[in-house]
């Protein structure tokens, strides 16, 4: 049998396309153009005089039920089918403009939007689906398969303003760092059989993939250890995993993104660090996808807000090391959070942000130094030929760096009084190392363990500093530079304690790095909560 | 002499632990004035010593003294008696040489001290240890230790206070890479930051408090040795010139790196680096030695920038110097630095640097061990013929440089007999400025008074042979300082920045300073003699027919007079051509000669305006010339202040510069009017009217440096209007100078060039009177006094 197809909003605009397009590319069976008011539609009139005998007009207000409701019933007896249905109604407010004050808002208004926008297509969908289902498939490619080859189909064209998200998973957030990209994912362990069952086999085995393994391809870890089990988020409980890959591996991501067909669940991913903004077009041309791009710090903080307040599986999620002046013997201890603003807020990734965080929306950037994670590694690589952060970290954690830093007992033969500089410091970072003999004789674990030292205590040091000028005592430190790397964090809890005689408390958290992460899918369920 | 010196500079010495034995020092060059030299202190570094001691001069001076008069006068004996004495005076020598040398330089030391007093040498830095033996072994001197921070400061506080242009900002693409910041009177508090192989970073607040509130463990010794690991490239200067020639942006992690362009809501432009060695990181890449030294210099210099400023923003203090091996003059470095310091602060914190950075350690263990004779209770000003300068520091862009960096620095500062300090009437001293003109930074101007300068030559030397025909090696002297003064203007025209801005005061002081150095003190004794002499006889003469004018025309015929004096001056081109060939050249020539009014600056009615209302105070005159100037134009001008009720402080310099009367000069001078006329007699013997000495021996002036006793003099009398008088005090200097009370600025323009820049030509009249604003005259609240 012929094509049906259905416009509905056919008047003007684009639906008026729709028909002339259908009519000339398609040659129909039949076109049913819809509209609120065939009287007015002088243009869709003349198209029908043009084309005789292929073309019927029906007043439909997509407002009413009852105009469906006859519509519907009409194809039926006519048509026993239709093969396509193109939703075409859409508004942005009855006055023809957004609101932008809450002085235009009226609920009159927004209940009309909405109803064009929202209601109108989902009642359309109820009255032409047993119809659509009777289809022949006359519209859009078929798959070879029998089995996946569709009846019909139903185009919804509307206006943002009237959307109501549903939260659709997957739900993803994720922070593209210059060195690292993080990734957390929801995995709901609430699913109804009727879900199981409705769920499309993409997102099925997104879902497998992610949560059946620990490392993805050569460089993609998933931090177990960090997983967040039963976490309630937007009313579904699951469990929210931890991944990490190499930035480098981003067009690789963004490449399994296309083969998966991500695309097809969710056409916007939130993601924020810089590469939000740097692989924004690959995500668009590769895979199809948009980016919402979010502000790092923004993320940075809100995440480490949400996390700190959701249970750790029982564990807390920050500590600090008692007893930090002796650092052979420091102990991890838990604390709380609870009150944490002011803070000021190292973040430790490639390169290091310092912000004070007076409370959850109000912050700002004090400073930064590009002495960060990226330093650290990057000279390791060059002065020991190591290639990851973890053999980097494990060369130092066997080495020792007063081999390779010039102490003040190495130029003043103990302490120097005059100023109070105890012998054990360090005066000049590499500063042995100007000497030819001792380059010559100098193990790779000494030079990593001094590369580590040189750029903690610097940070420390930065840190201090802005802290005192904040007058801000709580100082927590995150990001990625801090996995598993225990050298640092004891040498910035001694650093604070020991430089601000006991006033500055170095904290850590657990989740270190994915904050941001965080941040961008809380960002997610947001969006979708308030339309 | 000179052979041996390039010699002993190309034979660089790759370090400091071998002994260069073989070469000939020039001796009477580089430690000078041996004999009676005490005091020692010796500042041994990574490469490079420093030695200080102190030391008399014997040199002449000119002196005038008073005949007795209460005999008969007979017709053509001279006004005064002018002598040359021997005086002695202290000097301070501060001396750099590489390590290498050493064991020569104790040698030559050893051999030429003649004192025996000196039984303790002081000594600092990371080398003195090292060197002990040697050092009490070559001289027989007890090697005391000094701390070598406390050294700093007190080298520092020394610079700072009394070396105008000591301190500089870097920029690196301007016309002068150098902009010297003129010295402020009050130098507390700062923050001083040492870059040697770590950072400390200092709070000075007084002479005697400071306290090393941080420090970082990255620093020069960072970048060297990371660097040498790096690079496998051994010494420091190589690493550097490395850096210069690299592109960090192939090593570091920059925000665009990870943006894709710039993090606008922060600010962070694509260019900041985000992340130093981020893309480094990579097992499969090579990387150049000059990309990882420039990024290495980057991360070095940004990071001791931050600290910086996070101290300087804690301690609320905007005056930040940086000193240590580190920066030493390397262009790269301050460049860096300097950056780091503008993007860290927004530009409210400027990055200073020193000129004599290298020796401020050796100058503070010195001052250490001189405590005994107050060095710090004297004014002390560099000496510039005795002064190597600052070097031009990039070995690249000045091969010249490289051979003389190995061979010797020198620094000397003589001790000034008055104590120095800022005239108490300038209206914000620490953004006083003397100069009007920068040389340094007016490349045609710098032309032009180079050219000028080297054409006087002859004529100065000339002069300078004639002023002493009793000795017959004047003449081989002359050639001496000629010689001298050529190579200094040689170096200005290379290096326009080596003792501060270029000025021509500056200029002229370097040539006071060479004719010094050469037993010239006072070339022009008997020119000014002679036209003292002369003038003298038609005092009475003008001032008898100037009493017959009316007020207002006295008023005009006063300052006529005053500038038409001031064309009598001997330094000036145009008009000693003239002088030279016609000594009778006369006064009222001179007055034809005057641009008639309007002048180029003209507020001669506003001035007579003033005058019809109450009289001054108190008026401060700094006196120009000698003869027709001083007698036929200033004291008939302040004869007639005196007789308005004003009382008059007549100041003048202390020591001879060009045909600048002196004030010993001018006391005989005074007497001598006063002698003749009862207005002047009286005024000397009530007080009234009252000599001063400058402190100065420059034909400019500085109101900044200043004798204290000129101060307290000012401030005793309620000063409250200042005449300044002559090109060099009026125009070349102090031409913006605001002052917090009434002043006169009067010259007659004598250099067509000068006159050209300014608008007018040869001749014309400057003639400046200014009254601080919001200042209540009470001119217009009085009815006119008609003077008698």
């Amino acid at each position: 049998m012929a094509a049906v197809a259905l416009v509905q909003g056919a008047s003007r605009g684009l639906g008026l396309e729709f028909c002339r397009n259908i009519l000339i590319n398609k040659a129909p069976g039949a076109l049913i153009a819809t509209c609120r008011n065939p009287d007015n539609a002088a243009e869709l009139m003349s198209l029908v005089a043009q084309h005789p005998g292929k073309m019927t007009v029906l007043k439909l207000d997509v407002n009413r039920e009852d105009d469906i409701q006859r519509a519907a019933e009409h194809v039926k007896k006519v048509f026993g089918k239709v093969d396509l249905i193109i939703n075409s109604s859409a508004m942005l407010h009855p006055s023809g403009k957004g609101e932008t004050s809450l002085k235009d808002v009226s609920a009159q208004g927004i209940i009309s939007t909405l109803t064009t926008n929202t209601v109108g297509p989902l009642v359309m969908a109820k009255y032409f689906a047993p119809l659509l289902q009777k289809g022949s498939g006359a519209f859009g490619q078929q798959p070879p398969e029998k089995a996946k080859q569709h009846s019909g189909i139903i185009v919804n064209i509307t206006a943002k303003v009237g959307s109501i998200g549903d939260n659709a998973f997957p739900w993803f957030g994720m922070d593209i760092g210059g060195t690292l990209v993080k990734l957390v994912y929801f995995e709901p362990k609430d699913i109804t059989a009727e879900e199981e069952q409705e769920e499309v086999e993409n997102l099925k085995s997104i879902r497998r993939y992610l949560t059946s393994n620990t490392a993805y391809g050569k460089t993609g870890v998933r931090d177990v250890h960090l997983e967040l089990k039963n976490l309630t988020m937007c009313g579904r409980t699951g469990n929210l995993h931890f991944i990490r890959f190499p930035t480098q591996a981003m067009h690789r991501f963004i490449q399994m993104g296309s083969d998966k067909n991500f695309s097809s669940l969710h056409t916007t991913l939130c993601a924020t660090g810089g590469g939000a903004y740097k692989f924004e077009n690959d995500f668009r041309t590769m895979a199809d996808l948009e980016l919402l791009k979010l502000d790092e710090l923004d993320c940075l903080i809100h995440g480490l807000l949400y996390v700190d307040s959701v249970s750790f599986n029982g564990h807390p999620q920050c500590y600090y090391l008692e007893n930090p002046s002796d650092t052979q013997n420091s102990v991890k201890t838990p604390c709380s959070l609870a009150d944490p603003f002011p803070m000021l807020l190292v973040n430790i990734g490639s390169g290091v942000s310092i912000l004070a965080v007076y409370s959850k929306d109000d912050y700002k950037r004090v400073t930064g130094t590009s002495l960060g994670g990226g330093t650290f590694l990057g000279l390791c690589c060059l002065l020991t030929g190591c290639e990851t952060f973890e053999e980097a970290l494990d060369m130092a954690s066997r080495g020792d760096s007063s081999n390779v830093d010039k102490l003040v007992k190495d130029i003043y033969g103990g302490d120097y009084e005059r100023f109070s500089l105890q012998g054990s410091a360090v005066a000049s970072s590499f500063g042995h190392m100007m000497s030819k003999e001792k380059r010559d004789s100098i193990s790779k674990e000494d030079l990593a363990r001094a590369m580590l030292v040189t750029i903690t205590n610097n940070i420390g040091s930065i840190a201090r500093m802005c802290a005192v000028n904040e007058k801000i005592e709580r100082v927590v430190f995150v990001g990625n530079f801090l996995r598993i790397n225990t050298v640092s964090t004891k040498l910035l809890a001694y650093a604070m304690d020991f430089w601000s005689k006991g006033q500055l408390k170095a904290l850590f958290l657990e989740h270190e790095g994915y904050f941001g992460a965080v941040g961008a899918l809380l960002e997610l369920l947001k969006s979708s909560e308030e339309p | 002499m000179s052979t041996s010196k390039m010699a002993a500079g190309c034979e660089r010495v790759d370090s400091g632990h071998s002994m260069d034995k073989s070469i000939t020092l020039p001796p009477d060059e580089i430690f000078r004035n041996l004999e009676n030299a005490k005091r020692f202190a010796i500042d041994i570094g990574g490469s490079l010593t420093k030695l200080a001691y102190y030391s008399t001069v014997q040199h002449k001076v000119a002196k005038v003294r008073s005949f007795d008069h209460t005999a008969k006068e007979t017709e053509g004996d001279p006004l005064y008696e002018i002598s040359m004495q021997e005086e002695m005076s202290a000097r301070l020598h501060f001396i750099k040489f590489e390590n290498a040398y050493i064991e020569t330089c104790l040698d030559f030391i050893k051999d030429h001290l003649v004192n025996t007093d000196t039984k303790v040498i002081k000594a600092t830095g990371g080398g003195a240890h090292k060197f002990k033996d040697l050092i009490e072994k070559k001289l027989k001197l007890r090697v005391d230790k000094e701390d070598e921070m406390t050294c700093l400061i007190k080298g520092c506080n020394f610079v700072l206070r009394n070396i105008t242009h000591e301190a500089f900002v870097y920029v690196k693409h301007a016309d002068s890479e150098f902009r010297f910041q003129n010295t402020h009177p009050d130098i507390f508090p700062y923050l001083l930051i040492n870059i040697g192989s770590g950072v400390s970073i200092f709070k000075v607040e007084s002479e005697d408090t400071f306290e090393r509130v941080g420090g970082s463990s990255i620093g020069g010794g960072t970048f060297w040795g990371l660097g040498a690991l790096l690079t496998k490239t051994k010494r420091f200067d190589e690493l550097l010139q490395l850096a210069s020639k690299g592109q960090h942006t192939n090593v570091d992690m920059l925000v665009k790196d990870i943006y894709g362009g710039s993090y606008g809501s922060l600010g962070l432009t694509g260019d900041l680096i985000a992340s130093s060695f981020g893309k480094s990181a990579t097992p499969d890449k090579e990387f150049s030695k000059e990309d990882m030294a420039k990024s290495l210099l980057h991360m070095i210099s940004n990071d001791i920038g931050q600290l910086a400023c996070l101290y300087a923003r804690l301690h609320n203090l905007t005056r930040v110097y940086f000193g240590g091996f580190f920066i030493r003059g390397h262009p790269v470095t301050m460049h860096t630095i300097t950056y780091s310091i503008n993007f860290f602060t927004k530009g409210e914190v400027q990055a200073l640097f020193l000129r004599h950075e290298g020796y401020l350690g050796t100058i503070g263990a010195f001052l250490k061990g001189a405590e005994e004779d107050n060095p710090n209770q004297y004014s002390w000003g560099e000496n510039y013929a005795g002064s190597s300068g600052l070097m031009s520091t990039s070995p690249d862009l000045n091969p010249m440089q490289r051979a003389r960096s190995g061979t010797f620095d020198m620094l000397e500062m003589d001790r000034l007999e008055r104590q120095l300090v800022n005239l108490p009437l300038l209206q914000d001293p620490s953004s006083y400025i003397p100069d009007t003109v920068d040389l340094s930074e007016d490349a045609l101007a710098r032309e032009y008074w180079l050219y000028c300068f080297e054409e006087a030559l002859d004529g100065v030397v000339k002069r300078a042979v004639a002023s002493q025909p009793d000795l017959p090696e004047a003449a081989e002297r002359a050639e001496k300082f000629r010689h001298k003064y050529q190579h200094k203007l040689q170096t200005l025209r290379h290096q326009p920045f080596a003792y501060g801005s270029l000025t021509v005061r500056s200029l002229l002081d370097t040539r006071e300073h060479c004719l010094n150095e050469f037993n010239f003190p006072d070339p022009y004794s008997k020119i000014k003699q002679g036209e003292n002499d002369m003038a003298l006889k038609y005092f009475q003469k003008a001032v008898k027919s100037l009493g017959e004018l009316s007020w207002e025309q006295r008023q005009f015929a006063l300052v006529r007079g005053l500038l038409a004096g001031n064309v009598f001056d001997w330094g000036a081109k145009a008009v000693s051509d003239v002088l030279e060939s016609d000594p009778e050249f006369g006064f009222e020539h001179a007055k034809l000669q005057l641009e008639e009014r309007p002048w180029l600056v003209d507020a001669y009615d506003q001035w007579l305006e003033r005058l019809k209302g109450p009289p001054h105070k108190c008026a401060l005159f700094f006196v120009d010339n000698s003869g027709i100037d001083i007698i036929l134009g200033v004291f008939p001008f302040v004869r007639e202040l005196i007789c308005r009720g004003t009382e008059v402080v007549l100041a003048s310099n202390s020591s001879p510069a060009l045909n600048d009367v002196t004030n010993s000069e001018l006391q005989i001078l005074t007497e001598r009017i006063a002698a003749m006329d009862l207005v002047i007699q009286s005024a000397v013997k009530e007080d009234r009217l009252t000599l001063v000495q400058s402190g100065s021996s420059s034909p400019c002036l500085d109101l900044s440096r200043l004798d204290k006793v000129l101060a307290g003099v000012v401030r005793e009398r309620h000063v409250d209007l200042v005449i300044i008088e002559g090109m060099g005090r009026a125009i070349h200097t102090n031409y913006y100078a605001i002052l917090s009370c009434e002043s006169l600025k009067m010259a007659v323009i004598k250099n067509s060039w000068l006159a050209d820049r300014l608008g007018g030509k040869l001749f014309s009249v400057v003639f400046k009177y200014e009254v601080p604003p919001g200042h209540k005259t009470t001119t217009l609240d009085h009815v006119p006094v008609t003077p008698s």
